[in-house]
């Protein structure tokens, strides 16, 4: 590769943008001004929940008290937000301007709106923030204070108006995350030193010197608020409405201007795409997000939430891409400058910030970073929002067992006690260590505050309301703000734990599963692009030069994973963004952690190969009845022009019963030629040039042929199906160049090589025991697949059956040569327009998806940490090699490390994946991603640092793995003891609690709802009627799904729509989005007179209830009433009225960024496809699978044994 | 002919343990690529012979009456039937896949049971030296 030899100095760096083509699909949202609902909709609709809360399935129990309806009110919501988190600070500093009485705010907090903008603060924020800073004796940090004003000060304006000295705390949204701003913002430099000194100074004054001290005192003061706030907050509600909006809107014009220009400066990052919608627009890159915090009315929670996670993104992520599409890199020197101002505002910001307290969502960007006394909120949130409705909804009748639950949280002390306990030991140990940590880098901040919200031990048959507000995000990396911000986003590189222990016992011992989870080829916005004639490399390990080397001076730098030092090649002296000579770390290559070079020809094996389509069709009499061909050839010939590729690209045809036909396409011929070859034994290409034939050349031909190949079979009687020869035969056509072949198979293979058998017993769809054949029941798929990822050929299988098809065998096929796997069970084009519709949107999105070919990707990983396994669609080439003949935008990988040598002597943990693939435009490309994390050696960091999406994806993996080589019932007792593994090995490692329930961090306390979903998945559940197909497929997708879309499908987001209000509602250009809280999967949140959404990744289901108001029925679906919605509704009509336009602004936003558009089914309470519906509710007992509940208490026998 | 026995035997543990991890950081990765799925082949081709000449070696034991050594066997020739009967779904004579063959558990057990086996090996051509010595000196 990059051989040393490399004498040609002739430094051509050009630097460009690439956009990808996907990406930039969708740039409908821009940053405009602000419009805000605020009269269109009527206060009452939003705030007035209906009367009757009643949980769904509890047709007696639950006629509710009105003032314990508040829990769905915002306003109670933030009224309460305000009292418990300025007890919180107060408690928390001790400081004599924080001591305001408690009864102040909660007066004020009623009456006052609570989002009243303080435009002043806007620009003139430090004020507050340096009062604090300097009783914190930093007098340094007075400058990121203004950074901290500007963020906060969405948040928080009604408070700073009461005391300007406060920081200001977060108004409250419901639920929403707060952010107590105790700001410590780090210096720059020496940051850890701020913050450690700053969490001393918190412990000095006695109060039980954790953290968690607060809670204790926050509860007791807080405690009242539940009570006494709800009903004063819900009749105030509608001056808080007007109050956040008409204000909002004075403001916003102003903030929008600031930030919008914070925005710009700083690169925008495709972290932060899952907030944005659109962020794709020429004019303001960035993405809806940083100025969506902008927008969203100060009082308003999620307004916060988002401002900061535009920042932190904006500040981690700029990692990726580089400025606005419309100011090239090369004019981006100027930004880089500003934006490191910015970034070390926002630096200050993260750690100042602090606290996800705010957040019960620990994995929220901010709660991570940053660092303060977090845990206080947390609870504040548990209490304040959600003891209510503890009381009120009470646990429906259908499951005994949690009655007795309520009791205790109604009156929660007991919780509460918990906490206070338990903080007082935890805080202790982390301090020394990472403050050496940092001190040994010069880099790391240690902020050991943000982990105690991670860490606040849950105890989960106590606490119910487990689920933020908001989807999880991934959580962040306790690094450095410089290093942080330019550290890879998570939504393409996911490690297990952000904190990574510093031994293979350490990590034995945290029972967690290390392991990393990759979306690389996913679509980004932007994308620095490098073309170099060197591209610089680790001399002994190969390792990409990336952000995280260290310039030991001017000439040299060492790397990161090996520790080499390495010579900086003279090219490299030159920026090219900064026309100077002499900055090499200011190189884009250094600057981002997501890169793409273009390669020079010691990357290439041979000249890089064209795009190469070759779509083999099944079209046996079967696959006739299905009607698929005819939706194809249409959906083709519209997106002919679309298909990646340029003028080299060739397709090619081949049709197949129980002969094999090819077309001969060869330009110059009138129509094209149909060649017949009944010899499936032993298959032969016809004609070795003219059947895959260049599309730009012969276009006309493949139009021809599109628009006759329909009707060509539509009298076909052939029932057998010879697909074993006819994807030899495309074997042999593609050799040559390798490529894609796309094949629909409709029916089980029944001749030639193959041929399969059906295996399916359909007695045993329900057994409880062991699922049989999951495994393939002949290797010649898998051995034609390994041929031809050695030639370069990635099939996609495209499986449209209604009978037993036996995916497991067929599927090999394309696991092992990196393709994508398809599964439309009972398609049918008239009796199933469900997946018909379903069909053609894959369709369209695999046509006009980017492709990149002949691919391979090295994972490499800092000395002593290895591979152990991968999964996915690949061949494994070597230990950290895979071979990925095809490598498509929507999948995913997952790798297990484990940890060879101890860490000791570094204090970061990096891996590298380099993606080296050809462009369907024939370039020879390696995309870079470089993830950078801490190092830990003490237990209670590594809980803080746990992804708990991640560990499940990756434990969700290995359970796959594992029901194929050994059963499915040893891969669901392998995931329970992954529970009870992790609670008993916190108990007795880290919480000192002598306690009886099952207490977890908080970062995992999601983590036994999501392995209950697991084993209610159709992968791995047992007891319930499910096909072989159906299973295999989902045990397919786990494989190969990026995690976020995995997530969504193992424990899909519930969300309730009939009551959504604009509080915290994200303003994208004109249109508002609002953010309804999320919903636990379980019948007893939903009601009948309400509406509900569940997004389950692949599909939306909106569920309405029985009693459903007329006017969201009417507004929304365009129906007069509830009887009339027809049975198999499955769009949202465009209405004129707000509320349709919400829950369409709403739809479209929850859609954004998603490759595969979602379908919507309208659920009536009464249809039968309620059943589908249903069996997401996951925390509620199904016929053969026990409730959350039970779960937990089975979790718990399992841990006394 | 105990001779001819040890040296098929030391042959046969040399060949059984191949180390398909490429260790070395190649430049080129199809020179790796090359060597690697050369590996997987040998190993492929290599455990059928091994597995035949050590049941040769068994029969051989029992025509010759020498039962102690036949006992001494027959564990591993039990272990070899277990082995081959339980190897993944294949439809060429092979025991190791070459998909699975680079999870880090597959490897460092197939690792692991090649060491054994060598010493093992190793231990039995002592034994069949001695017993050649001595079958030599007493007659």
């Amino acid at each position: 590769m990059s051989s040393p030899g490399f004498t040609n100095l002739n430094s051509s760096v050009s630097y460009s943008q690439n956009s990808t083509p996907n990406g930039g699909a969708a740039p409908p949202f821009q940053n405009g001004p602000a419009q805000t609902y605020q009269s269109m909709y009527p206060p009452t609709g939003c705030y007035g929940a209906p009367p009757q809360q009643q949980s769904y399935p509890t047709i007696p129990a639950h006629s509710t008290p009105a003032p314990h309806k508040a829990p769905i009110t915002n306003s109670a919501h933030s009224a309460n937000y305000y009292q418990s988190n300025h007890q919180q600070q107060q408690h928390h500093h001790q400081l004599p301007q924080h001591h305001v009485a408690p009864s102040q705010y909660s007066a004020p907090s009623s009456s006052v709106p609570p989002s009243q903008p303080h435009p002043t603060l806007h620009s003139s924020v430090p004020p507050p923030s340096n009062a604090q800073y300097n009783q914190q004796q930093h007098p340094p940090y007075a400058t990121p204070g203004s950074y901290y004003g500007q963020q906060s000060y969405h948040s928080q304006q009604q408070q700073q108006q009461q005391q300007p000295n406060l920081v200001p705390a977060p108004a409250g949204g419901p639920g929403a995350p707060l952010y107590p701003i105790v700001s410590y913002p780090s210096a720059p430099g020496s940051s850890q030193y701020g913050t450690l000194s700053s969490s001393q100074s918190t412990s000095a004054p006695g109060v039980p010197p954790t953290q968690m001290g607060a809670p204790l005192h926050q509860y007791s003061t807080s405690r009242p608020a539940p009570t006494t706030a709800v009903q004063p907050g819900y009749s105030v509600a509608p001056t808080s409405q007007l109050g956040p909006t008409v204000n909002g809107q004075g403001s916003t014009v102003h903030q929008h201007y600031d930030q919008s220009h914070q925005a710009s400066l700083s690169y925008d990052s495709y972290g932060r795409v899952t907030h944005s919608s659109g962020g794709a627009d020429a004019d303001r890159p960035p993405s809806g997000t940083p100025s969506t915090s902008v927008h969203s009315s100060p009082g308003h929670h999620q307004g916060v939430q988002y401002g900061y996670v535009a920042n932190s993104g904006a500040s981690s992520a700029s990692a990726t891409t580089s400025g606005p599409a419309a100011a090239p890199l090369s004019s981006s020197s100027e930004d880089d400058d500003d934006d490191e101002e910015e970034d070390e505002e926002a630096g200050g910001d993260t750690s100042s910030s602090s606290t996800g307290s705010a957040s019960p969502v620990p994995n929220s960007y901010d709660s991570l970073e940053g660092g303060n006394y977090p845990d206080s909120m947390p609870p504040s949130n548990d209490m304040t929002n959600q003891a209510a409705p503890y009381g009120s909804y009470g646990y429906p009748s259908m499951e005994p067992a949690y009655q007795q639950g309520p009791a205790s949280h109604t009156d929660s002390s007991p919780s509460h006690d918990l906490y206070s306990q338990s903080s007082y030991q935890q805080y202790s140990q982390p301090f020394p260590n990472l403050s050496q940590l940092s001190a040994a880098l010069g880099g790391l901040s240690g902020v050991p505050e943000l982990e105690v919200e991670a860490l606040r031990p849950v105890n989960l048959l106590q606490e119910r309301n487990l689920l933020p507000p908001r989807p999880l995000e991934a959580p962040e990396p306790n690094l450095s703000p410089d290093l942080k911000k330019v550290n890879c986003s998570p939504h393409t590189f996911r490690c297990t734990l952000t904190s990574i222990p510093q031994t293979q016992a350490l990590l034995n011992k945290a029972r967690l599963p290390l392991g990393l989870l990759l979306h690389p080829f996913r679509d980004l916005q932007q994308l620095p692009v490098i073309t170099s004639n060197t591209i610089v490399r680790c001399r002994s390990c190969r390792t990409y030069i990336n952000p995280f080397v260290t310039f030991l001076d001017q000439r040299r730098w060492k790397c990161n994973l090996c520790y080499r030092v390495n010579d900086v090649p003279d090219e490299f002296m030159y920026n090219p963004v900064t026309r100077s000579y002499g900055e090499p770390h200011k190189r884009p290559e250094v600057q981002n952690s997501t890169v793409e070079f273009i390669a020079s020809s010691d990357y290439m094996l041979r000249p890089p190969q064209p795009a190469a389509y070759l779509f083999v069709l099944d079209v046996s009499h079967n696959a006739v009845e299905a009607g698929y061909l005819k939706y194809f050839c249409e959906l083709l010939l519209d997106n002919l022009d679309k298909l990646p590729g340029d003028t080299r690209t060739r397709v090619g045809f081949l049709t197949f019963d129980n002969t094999i036909h090819f077309y001969n396409l060869q330009e110059g011929l009138s129509q094209p030629q149909m060649l017949v070859v009944s010899d499936i034994d032993d298959v032969f290409i016809p004609s070795h040039d003219s059947l895959m034939v260049n599309l730009k050349e012969s276009k006309e031909l493949v139009k021809d042929l599109l628009t006759s190949l329909p009707a060509m079979f539509s009298q076909s009687r052939e029932t057998h199906s010879a697909l074993g020869p006819a994807l030899q035969a495309a074997f042999k056509l593609m050799s040559p160049t390798g490529g894609r072949v796309t094949v629909f198979q409709t029916q089980l293979p029944t001749l030639g090589a193959g041929a399969l058998q059906s295996r399916e017993d359909p007695n045993q769809r329900s057994s409880t025991k062991g699922v049989q054949h999951l495994g393939p029941a002949t290797d010649f798929y898998k051995k034609l697949a390994l041929d031809c990822s050695g030639q370069q050929i990635g099939v996609d299988l495209f499986l449209l059956s209604s009978q037993y098809a036996d995916l497991a065998s067929l599927s090999c096929i394309s696991k092992y040569s990196a393709g994508s796997i398809f599964y439309y069970p009972s398609f049918h084009y008239i009796h199933n327009p469900a997946q018909l519709e379903k069909f053609q949107r894959d369709l369209e999105r695999y046509f006009t998806r980017k492709i990149g070919f002949e691919a391979v990707m090295r994972i490499r990983c800092t000395k002593g940490l290895s591979i152990h396994t991968f999964h996915g669609n690949f061949f494994v080439r070597s230990t950290d090699l895979l071979s990925l003949a095809n490598v498509n935008p929507d999948s995913a990988f997952a790798v297990q490390m484990s940890i060879e040598d101890s860490l000791a002597d570094s204090s970061l943990a990096c891996f590298q994946a380099a993606l080296l693939y050809t462009s369907s435009k024939g370039k020879r490309r390696i995309r870079v991603h470089t993830l950078c994390l801490p190092v830990v050696n003490q237990l209670s960091d590594v809980y803080a640092g746990a992804d708990v999406q991640a560990v499940t994806c990756l434990l969700a993996n290995m359970a796959i793995d594992r029901s194929i080589s050994s059963s499915l019932s040893d891969a669901r007792d392998a995931l329970v003891n992954a529970v009870v593994d992790l609670v008993s090995a916190y108990k007795s490692n880290v919480s000192n609690l002598q306690q009886s329930g099952l207490v977890v961090p908080a970062a995992m306390r999601l983590f036994p709802v999501y392995i209950l979903s697991l084993l209610k998945q159709k992968a791995l559940r047992t007891g319930t009627s499910t096909r072989l197909d159906e299973r295999v497929f989902a045990m397919c997708e786990f494989k190969t799904q990026p995690l976020q879309q995995l997530m969504r499908m193992v424990h899909p987001d519930l969300y309730r729509l009939d009551n959504m209000s604009d509080q915290g509602a994200l303003h994208l250009n004109d249109t508002v989005v609002p953010q309804p809280h999320l919903l636990h999967l379980s019948a007893e949140r939903l009601s009948r007179d309400g509406a509900f959404l569940m997004d389950c990744g692949y599909v939306f289901y909106l569920w309405i209830g029985k009693c459903c108001s007329e006017v969201f029925i009417r507004d929304v679906l365009g129906c007069p009433n509830y009887a009339s919605i027809p049975p198999n509704m499955s769009h949202i009509p465009e209405l004129e009225t707000p509320l349709s336009e919400r829950v369409r602004a709403f739809l479209d936003w929850l859609q954004d960024n998603r490759a595969f558009s979602s379908m919507i089914h309208i659920v009536k309470d009464d249809a039968s496809a309620k059943a589908t519906f249903f069996q997401h509710l996951v925390e509620d007992r199904s016929e053969s699978a026990s409730s959350y509940y039970e779960f937990l208490q089975h979790i718990q026998q399992q841990m006394s044994k | 002919m105990m001779v001819l026995l040890l040296i098929i035997a030391f042959d046969e543990l040399k060949t059984d343990y191949k180390n398909p991890i490429d260790q070395c950081n190649t430049l080129n990765p199809t020179v790796e690529k090359v060597k690697k799925i050369k590996r997987v082949k040998i190993a492929l081709k290599l455990v059928l012979p091994e597995y035949l000449i050590h049941f040769f070696f068994c029969v051989m034991f029992f025509c010759a009456a020498e039962w102690l050594t036949l006992c001494l066997n027959l564990p591993l020739l039990a272990y070899h039937v277990w082995r081959y009967m339980s190897r993944p779904v294949m439809s060429c004579p092979g025991l190791y896949d070459p998909t699975t063959i680079m999870n880090a558990d597959i490897l460092a057990f197939c690792q692991k049971e090649g060491w054994c086996k060598l010493a093992f090996y190793l231990l039995s051509f002592f034994y069949y030296l001695y017993g050649m010595i001595y079958v030599l000196v007493s007659s």
